[in-house]
């Protein structure tokens, strides 16, 4: 337990101090963090899951709290508390059908195989059931629910059978069982958030058309694994790169495409209007997505975008599960942006005589902020590791990774 | 090699070239100012325990040092150091993962000398510091990185053995006006090598110093290729020091302050030979909050970010994060605040604080816990914790301390500083630049700004106990019902009182100066050279000659001293020799001037010894240059030092031509015998005597049948040479 206070200290300290950059990178250290959490967290037999939730939320908070426009963290500790309520439901009810066919079977261990099959079945169906009372079925749990839910409680009852000798066995299994399923749910969640940029990239083909000529903004890991994607099933297309001022960051994504082949085209923020005539789509990568399709990117992204839709060019957000953030966006200026220091857009030294001497004269104030709020209107396509979206159907896309209760931490 | 190892052995072999190749990172972090400028604060609160920004100083240095990698941190405590030793404990440093926080005590030093000295003392015992160390104090605000420039560092002292020191430098341009830093500090001057970035030269100046004019020690220029001479430099006062420092403050006990002794005493000795280098940073923030101004200068550069993390809306040290709103506002979330009240651009406004209706608040930071009245006017202050203000007030450009009560109506005017739970009584007028406190200004105010409180906190104790009684019986200084005593500024400080103030500049002294300058201006048509610019009057140079000539006079007078002392007590040879070159070194002097001094000295003590002819004397001068010849000799190697001994003799000749005069040339012909002159150097003496005027040439008449010996003499030699030659 020792070991793991630490371990959330210090990432927390990380994330305090601003040491730990970029929604992937975070995203993946917290759901590890949990992970390790989950394990070390003792469980007491009657309510688990309720032991768990608690467990994750206390970190969780202390997670947001250090760095609250970090929004991959809050949104990775939500779905680590959905994915605990939905194992949890999943099993109560694997475990009350079970009961069942136990009593039925009288210790027959022959019968094993229907044993699988039958609670199988009715745990999907009762999980279906439940979750369906918990919302209202979406598109994506109609065409994805039914396989998806069948695998859980399989993994699950394959570990139960071995140990169903007698009621007490299965409870402390059923126990472990939960804990077991839960890191199992956190760990596809890895995967998920660590696979992303294929997912993402997979979908590049349909996008990117021959000779055309796309622009983005900064830097984004995603968007340069799209453009590579594009290029490797023999796209020919050019590509513009706004600088992304004060940081630059646009520099050094046009250095890795051109690395990959890329006809690369450097351009200053301040000439995305102008380019953008000859732009046949806009690719960006966000920093988070809201629960309304808006989204929050690197500072210069709604310029990009305002001109896009001057021009009806097509205004494409790329964007992880990670990065789908269940709140909406209130006052997203301030609330969710972070300012950061002067010294990235000018030189101290060079300037140190304007910043007020004492002398009472006016002083010379520099505004840094690092991202752009761009409201859902201005963005045409979202896509994600499930596909492409409208911005308009993100809530919805949203509300099958988060449970309600958890909205507020 | 497999077969000699033997287990545990040959891993502990291991271990140790592993803990060589990484050193623990180890920063010292003086937790004293070793200064009274914050005073009367200082009195009863250490100053690195001040809020800045509602958050300690010393969080600021102490989570930049762990940000920046450091592993281990010595805190030097000294002044209330239990205040120092408490906080630390409560606060979360004692407990982090990585960063070890360690207090030593000492309550006898007073200076960053005295500091380090006792951390030599300690080392020899425990041996903490390991390596290469960080040296701040405990005010530093930065959020540069460390880790590559001790790294480079550690390259260059491996390249070098006396690249004892880097030192950190910012470019910071200083006021045209006041030659004085945005931190309120004496405008700098450094010499740096360009290519090495070794540092040369180093020189506050002084506000008395002619302005703008740097004077450079000759053989700098003739050593260096090329020398950039800066004058928009900011020095951090983040060094970064080898063990060997540590050492250096043991051997040199004078050495007090870092800068004026330290680095100007290394620069000069080149006995030792040790260098210091500077490192400039360019993006990231470095400063010291040293006096009341960059106090002020300090917060707003929190307050605009340049610090960043270290800004009040992110939890950097346990302290709770304020939430930043347009403008530049940070607001805790619980704060009261009437509709009615203006809260302005770049404000804190801390924790459970009140804000009355009608108040304005502008540029100022306001602490957690104040209840502010109704129509109170705040610009530009620093309000701390738990601070009363009661309707009407107006505070300008002021510090007000915890605890502090503002009655109705009450004004403090710019510059004017509170310090503990001062009581200001109803529309009392403060002052401008006033210092307020509960206690009584010490008496025996020690004009050395060096010394510190140290022994004041036992003071500070005394004061404490016998305060109730005082305050029922004197304290109308701040009204009928106000607490506290208005500080008197002492002489010499008043007229600067301004140029330290958290107000800023008032409009006629800038008027002043400007207009001064002006006057200047046309009387000698010298313009402050901007930065990398030498000045080459002839003019300046002239007028910085007088210094070193009287410097000379002393000079001279000591060695007198030493050399009469050693005669008399019969001291042998080396030790004076030592002596005198400890003296060389504090003046600063040419080893030709040590030769002329002791010369001088020896010749007035034959000269005062009783004698009652011209050949007596002669034989006192006769004894004394034998019997001390190796002293002279061991200053007179060079041709040049000889010639000043013989100039030297001529100037006493001159002033004493009755006694000394006679014996000119008897003397200069001992000295030739005696191996402390060689013939070149008479010889040179001569020809540069040729050419001048008919009254100077008395002595070189005198002895020119000698100086015609010499010059055949080596005619002579020259022909055996070229005879040799030929035969050859």
């Amino acid at each position: 337990m020792p070991d793991v206070q630490s371990m959330v200290a210090e990432f927390v300290n990380k994330l305090r101090k601003r040491k730990i950059e970029g929604s992937q990178a975070t995203a993946k250290c917290t759901v590890e963090l949990l992970r390790s959490v989950i394990s070390h967290q003792r469980v007491p037999h009657a309510n688990q899951a309720a032991a768990l939730i608690d467990a994750v939320k206390a970190v969780g908070q202390q997670l947001v709290a250090a760095n609250p426009v970090e929004l991959a963290v809050g949104n990775v500790v939500r779905r680590v508390l959905h994915i605990i309520r939905e194992e949890d439901l999943s099993l109560t009810t694997a475990a009350m059908a079970g009961l069942d066919l136990l009593d039925a079977s009288d210790d027959d261990d022959i019968d094993n195989c229907k044993g699988i099959g039958y609670p199988a079945m009715s745990a999907a169906v009762v999980a279906a059931a439940a979750r369906s009372t918990l919302r209202p079925p979406s598109l994506q749990t109609l065409l994805e629910g039914t396989p998806e839910s069948a695998t859980v409680p399989y993994t699950s009852s394959s570990g139960a059978d071995s140990e169903s000798k007698s009621k007490s066995a299965d409870k402390s299994s059923l126990t472990r069982k939960l804990k077991h399923d839960v890191i199992e749910g956190v760990n596809q969640l890895i995967q998920e958030i660590s696979g992303c940029h294929e997912q993402i990239a997979e979908q590049a083909i349909e996008h990117i058309h021959q000779n055309e000529v796309i622009l983005t903004l900064g830097s984004s890991r995603t968007v340069l694994e799209f453009l590579c994607a594009a290029k490797e099933k023999k796209r020919s297309f050019r590509v513009f790169v706004a600088e992304g001022a004060p940081r630059y960051q646009g520099h050094l994504l046009a250095k890795e495409l051109v690395a990959r082949g890329l006809q690369t085209t450097v351009i200053t923020d301040s000439a995305v209007f102008a380019m953008i005539s000859r732009v046949n789509m806009v690719i960006i990568g966000a920093h988070a997505v809201m629960a309304n399709g808006g989204v929050i990117g690197p500072v210069g992204v709604n310029m990009a975008a305002l001109a896009a839709k001057k021009h009806a060019v097509p205004f494409v957000v790329l964007a992880g599960s990670h990065k789908l953030c269940p709140l909406y966006p209130h006052n997203p200026e301030v609330l969710l942006n972070e300012l950061r220091s002067p010294s990235e857009l000018l030189d101290f030294g060079e300037f140190s005589d304007c910043l007020d001497f004492g002398a009472g004269s006016g002083s010379l104030q520099v505004v840094n902020p690092t991202f752009d709020y761009v409201p859902p209107n201005l963005v045409s396509l979202f896509i994600t590791d499930t596909g492409g979206h409208n911005p308009s159907y993100m809530y919805r896309l949203i509300a099958d990774y988060y449970s309600a209760d958890d909205l507020v931490m | 090699m497999g077969a000699q190892k033997k287990g545990g052995g040959g891993a502990r072999v291991s271990e140790d070239a592993e803990e060589q190749s990484h050193q623990r990172l180890q920063a010292i972090l003086l937790a004293d100012s070793f200064a009274t400028k914050f005073r009367p604060v200082t009195l009863e609160r250490p100053k690195v325990l001040l809020p800045i920004v509602n958050v300690p100083m010393i969080d600021y240095t102490l989570a930049w040092l762990e940000y920046a990698g450091i592993e281990e941190v010595f805190v030097f405590c000294c002044a209330h150091s239990i205040q120092i030793i408490e906080y630390l404990e409560k606060s979360e440093w004692y407990s982090h993962p990585n960063l070890v926080v360690r207090t030593i005590e000492s309550h006898k030093s007073i200076s960053a000398g005295d500091a380090l000295r006792y951390m030599y003392e300690q080392q020899t015992e425990t041996s903490q510091i390991q390596g290469d160390f960080v040296l701040v104090s405990g005010d530093t605000v930065s959020n540069m990185p460390l880790a590559d420039l001790i790294q480079e560092h550690r390259e260059r002292k491996k390249k070098d053995e006396k690249a004892i020191m880097t030192m950190v430098i910012k470019q910071s341009k200083s006021s045209s006006l006041t030659h004085q830093s945005r931190l309120g500090t004496d405008q700098l001057f450094i010499a740096v090598d360009p290519l090495t970035k070794q540092l040369l030269h180093y020189e506050e100046d002084k506000i008395d110093h002619p302005r703008g004019s740097v004077c450079l020690d000759k053989s700098l220029l003739e050593s260096n290729p090329s020398v950039l001479v800066c004058n928009d430099m900011q020095d951090c006062y983040i060094d970064i020091c080898s063990p060997e420092v540590l050492s250096l403050f043991e051997d040199n006990f004078d050495y007090q302050h870092l800068r004026r002794h330290f680095v100007k005493g290394v620069l000069v000795d080149d006995i030792m030979g040790y260098k210091i280098f500077t490192h400039e940073i360019h993006s990231s923030y470095a400063a010291r909050i040293d006096n009341f101004r960059s106090y002020d200068t300090v917060s707003k550069d929190i307050i605009q970010r340049w610090t960043f993390p270290y800004v009040p809306d992110i939890n950097f040290s346990g302290n709770r994060p304020l939430k930043l709103g347009r403008q530049g506002i940070y607001r805790a979330c619980d704060v009261i605040q009437s509709r009615s009240a203006d809260v302005g651009a770049s404000s804190v406004i801390g924790y459970g604080t009140k804000i009355g209706d009608g108040d304005k608040i502008l540029n100022s930071v306001i602490g957690n816990g104040c209840s502010i009245g109704s129509n109170v006017v705040i610009e530009g202050s620093y309000i701390w914790n738990n601070v009363t203000i009661e309707d009407g007030c107006e505070i300008r450009n002021a510090i007000v301390s915890d605890g502090v009560k503002i009655r109705a109506g009450a004004v403090l005017q710019p510059g004017v500083v509170l310090s503990f739970n001062v009581v200001v009584g109803r529309d009392f007028v403060v002052p401008a630049y006033s210092k307020v406190s509960l206690l009584q200004q010490p008496t025996t105010e020690d004009s050395d700004e060096e010394l510190e409180y140290a022994d004041s906190s036992s003071r500070t104790a005394d004061h404490l106990s016998g305060l109730n009684l005082q305050m029922e019986s004197k304290a109308s200084e701040l009204g009928p019902d106000g607490a506290g005593y208005i500080w008197e500024v002492c002489e010499g400080a008043h007229d600067e009182e301004w140029k330290h103030s958290v107000a800023p500049i008032p409009e006629d002294k800038l008027a002043e100066i400007t207009q001064a300058i002006d006057d200047d201006d046309t009387d000698d048509e010298s313009v402050v050279p901007t930065s990398g610019e030498l000045k080459s009057d002839a003019d300046s140079i002239n007028t910085d000659m007088n210094d070193p000539n009287d410097d000379y006079y002393d000079f001279e007078k000591e060695v007198e001293g030493t050399v009469l002392r050693a005669v008399e007590e019969n001291i042998k040879v080396d030790l004076v020799t030592l002596e005198i070159n400890g003296l060389r070194l504090s003046y600063n002097m040419e080893s030709a001037d040590c030769a002329g001094a002791t010369f001088y000295s020896m010749m007035k003590l034959a000269v005062d010894t009783p004698h009652n002819s011209a050949s007596e004397l002669y034989k006192n001068a006769a004894s004394i240059i034998t019997k001390w010849k190796e002293l002279l000799g061991f200053y007179v190697k060079k041709i040049d030092e000889q010639i000043e001994v013989i100039m030297k003799f001529e100037e006493m000749c001159q002033e004493s031509p009755k006694e000394l005069g006679p014996l000119f040339t008897q003397i200069l012909h001992l000295l030739y015998d005696k191996d402390v002159l060689q013939e070149d150097a008479i010889l040179r003496w001569a020809e540069e005597k040729a050419g001048a005027d008919e009254a100077d040439k008395v002595y070189l008449k005198q002895c020119e049948t000698f100086i015609q010996w010499l010059k055949e003499a080596s005619e002579e030699e020259d022909e055996d040479d070229e005879d040799e030659e030929e035969d050859d």
